[in-house]
């Protein structure tokens, strides 16, 4: 299937389509797609954040969106983060489907508040009777000094919440795909992006769809070890794939898309098979959603593994600016070699 | 009466509503003794904030409303839900933690749920509603719906960031909002004057161009007066508005008894404010001018009181929620 598919760049996807009709479109451009089109078909949808139509538009992803449809429905919005977040849930339960843009996760935190005490709670606390269809975009920085404040992904502030939902996708086909979902799925959803993914190129229908809250999907199939390579760093767990399959190692590549619900399921078949576990994750590994996965794999089948786990994430120390530091600071494909190597040693 | 009308520059008022507004307060005290009453029972399995010394507010304010208008709300919310026209039996057996409440028991007092009468879940974060019904207004003004939207929070909640961010949006968008501060002068034990720099909380308004006023808030006449002029700017496009209205709880801020035995606060303080009860004031008021006779507002009360028994019945005798109820509404579209 194309787009299954994951390309690390423009020419890479160009080779893989030569001969054939598939439109190939970026991460950005993707987004950019499936808001266009649900702000057309859909007079409850609105888009609304700090910058959003700006002529930047969000890195590209709201871009011009104002120019079609009006600026009080791509909405420029006050540097009030937990204040807008609560007007945008407010929306939301009478009858709108807000699509909420922050150019950082990082800026989250300060709508803590109204995300886990009210969007999570108001479906649950009055008995099923309101819902709310609310959908939480935010971009994860890196590099260039990006810094501290600048480069968090943070999932797990949301991952432990029940009544949220928590995508992180990685291809232009999921990031349409599930963009759609996340708007009509009726449940606050959170949907962390990655900046280095947005001009990824990757097959992208013109067409409507989504794709499934709680699917992951196996990018590459291998007998060897399992890499669960998350947002970034599936790409990353790919290019891992490869160089070791030149060493006569194949792993397996699996991308969860969504971290809440996980697909544990998928992730439990493909370690039955290989015996070893590699998490590639954005963010720190302390109650991170790796740290969720081997947890649910000790609960649901701890005798599958053939050797410990390892986890390849962010050192524990928040984000430097200086070049060299930041250079130690990332993990990359060459951590993921040496980790899939160490669980097949064991 | 006419005369005494036209000082509050509410001439037209019609005798029907001067019963209304009466009957209205009475039902919200009624309804709070009523839980006075039952709450040492224990069956009442849920912390309460009563309004007793409050009610002109809610009334005052909810009688300009119309069904369809939204109503947000806070922990102290009773008095602004039954004003709105929320019946008794389904907030009655959410207090009593029954699936039959207006939450199905998943709220309590503080999570109060009326979709027909514009009431769209009440937050126990101070200040967590406010932004809440600045967005419902928005989405109502999207949707080309006429609707006012009214928010109650406190004078704590005043201090609250999120306050100033709402109101920010809603001036700027111009949402037909009315921000109704019930100033009782304590978040829980602490003093306003412990709290806040100026005890101005209406001339928050003025750096937002908007309308701030302080009113009386134990004197209806002068709420209703207030919230009639902040709602009609609010229909006609004008933006928000910002009304201050002093008040005093008579109770502890949570459950049944009075505080001032524990040092909460002064007795004078409490003795001071009961003189000036909002409905027996309300209640000299039309009956020392022939608007309605003590036989009618033994009438009314009867009816409340009807009213009342049947709500608590209706709550005992309804079942708890299944424990399978625990893992439903999690998520929409799944009752998982
Ligand atoms: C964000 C937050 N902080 C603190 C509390 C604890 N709390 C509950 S009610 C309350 C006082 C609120 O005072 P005010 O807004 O004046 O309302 P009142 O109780 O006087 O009606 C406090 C501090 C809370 N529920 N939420
Ligand atoms: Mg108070």
């Amino acid at each position: 299937m194309p787009w299954t598919k994951i390309y690390s760049n423009k020419e890479e996807f160009e080779k893989a389509a030569a001969g054939s009709t598939l439109r190939g479109i970026t991460y950005k451009e993707a987004i950019l797609e499936a808001t266009s089109r649900m702000l057309e078909q859909d007079k409850s949808v609105f888009v609304i954040g700090e910058g959003v139509d700006d002529a930047g538009g969000v890195f590209g992803t709201t871009k011009n969106l104002h120019l079609k449809f009006g600026k009080d429905r791509v909405m420029d919005s006050p540097l009030a983060e937990n204040g807008i977040t609560g007007i945008a849930i407010g929306a939301a339960i009478s009858g709108m489907r807000p699509i909420l843009v922050h150019m950082r996760v990082d800026f989250l935190p300060l709508t803590l508040d109204q995300i886990i005490n009210h969007a999570a709670k108001w479906h649950y606390m009055f008995g099923g009777k309101l819902s709310v269809p609310l959908v939480v975009r935010a971009i994860i920085g890196r590099g260039w000094g990006s810094a501290a404040q600048h480069s968090q992904s943070l999932p797990s502030l949301f991952t432990n919440i029940p009544g949220l939902r928590v995508l992180m996708p990685a291809t232009p086909y999921d990031a349409k795909g599930l963009l759609r979902a996340a708007v009509y799925d009726g449940n606050p959803v959170i949907i962390i992006e990655h900046r280095w993914l947005y001009d990824h190129m990757g097959h992208v229908p013109e067409d409507d769809y989504t794709v499934p809250i709680g699917k992951g999907i196996v990018r590459r199939e291998g007998k060897d070890a399992t890499v669960v390579g998350i947002s970034y760093m599936a790409y990353e767990a790919m290019r891992a794939a490869e160089a070791l399959s030149k060493e006569g190692i194949e792993t397996e590549v699996i991308d969860p898309r969504t971290v809440k619900p996980l697909d544990m399921g998928l992730i439990i078949e493909s370690v039955k098979k290989t015996g070893r576990l590699v998490i590639a994750d954005t963010g720190w590994k302390e109650c991170s959603v790796g740290a969720e996965i081997v947890a649910r794999i000790m609960e649901e089948s701890c005798g599958i593994l053939k050797a410990p786990v390892v986890r390849v994430n962010l050192p524990e120390t928040p984000t430097p600016a200086s070049p060299a530091l930041e250079k130690a600071y990332y993990p990359g494909v060459d951590h993921i070699i040496s980790a899939v190597k160490k669980t097949i040693q064991k | 009466m006419k005369e005494d009308l036209l000082k509050y520059g509410l001439s037209t008022l019609t005798k029907t509503l001067l019963i209304d507004l009466f009957a209205s307060m009475l039902r919200i005290r009624m309804f709070e003794d009523k839980i006075i009453e039952l709450y040492p029972e224990q069956e009442m399995k849920c912390p309460v904030h009563l309004c007793i010394g409050q009610e002109a507010i809610a009334a005052g304010v909810c009688l300009n409303l119309r069904k369809e208008d939204y109503v947000f709300s806070n922990h102290r919310g009773h008095g602004h839900t039954l004003a709105k026209g929320t019946a008794m039996k389904p907030l009655m057996a959410e207090f009593y933690g029954k699936i039959t409440g207006c939450s199905k028991g998943k709220g309590g007092s503080m999570h109060i749920l009326d979709i027909e009468n514009g009431i769209l879940g009440t937050s126990a974060i101070v200040g967590g509603g406010i932004p809440m019904g600045v967005g419902a207004s928005l989405a109502s003004v999207m949707k080309g719906e006429e609707r006012v939207t009214v928010i109650f929070f406190g004078d704590g909640a005043s201090e609250e960031g999120v306050f100033y961010e709402s109101f920010n949006f809603a001036a700027l968008k111009k949402l037909p909002v009315v921000f109704v501060c019930e100033n009782n002068f304590y978040a829980t034990n602490s003093h306003q004057s412990a709290r806040q720099a100026s005890c101005k909380i209406s001339s928050t308004a003025a750096p937002f161009d908007s309308h701030g006023t302080c009113v009386d808030g134990n004197d209806v006449l002068s709420v209703y007066k207030a919230a009639q002029e902040a709602i009609s700017r609010a229909r006609r496009g004008a933006g928000p508005s910002l009304i201050e209205a002093k008040t005093y709880r008579w109770k502890g801020h949570v459950g049944p008894e009075e505080d001032f035995e524990k040092g909460c606060r002064p007795k004078e303080e409490l003795l001071y404010w009961k003189e000036k009860c909002p409905v027996s004031i309300f209640r000299e008021f039309i009956v020392s001018r022939q608007i309605i006779t003590e036989n009618e507002i033994e009438s009314i009360s009867a009816g409340i009181r009807e009213e009342l028994d049947e709500a608590v019945r209706f709550a005992k005798e309804s079942p708890y929620p299944e424990a399978s109820e625990l893992h439903k509404d999690v998520y929409f579209g799944t009752r998982d």
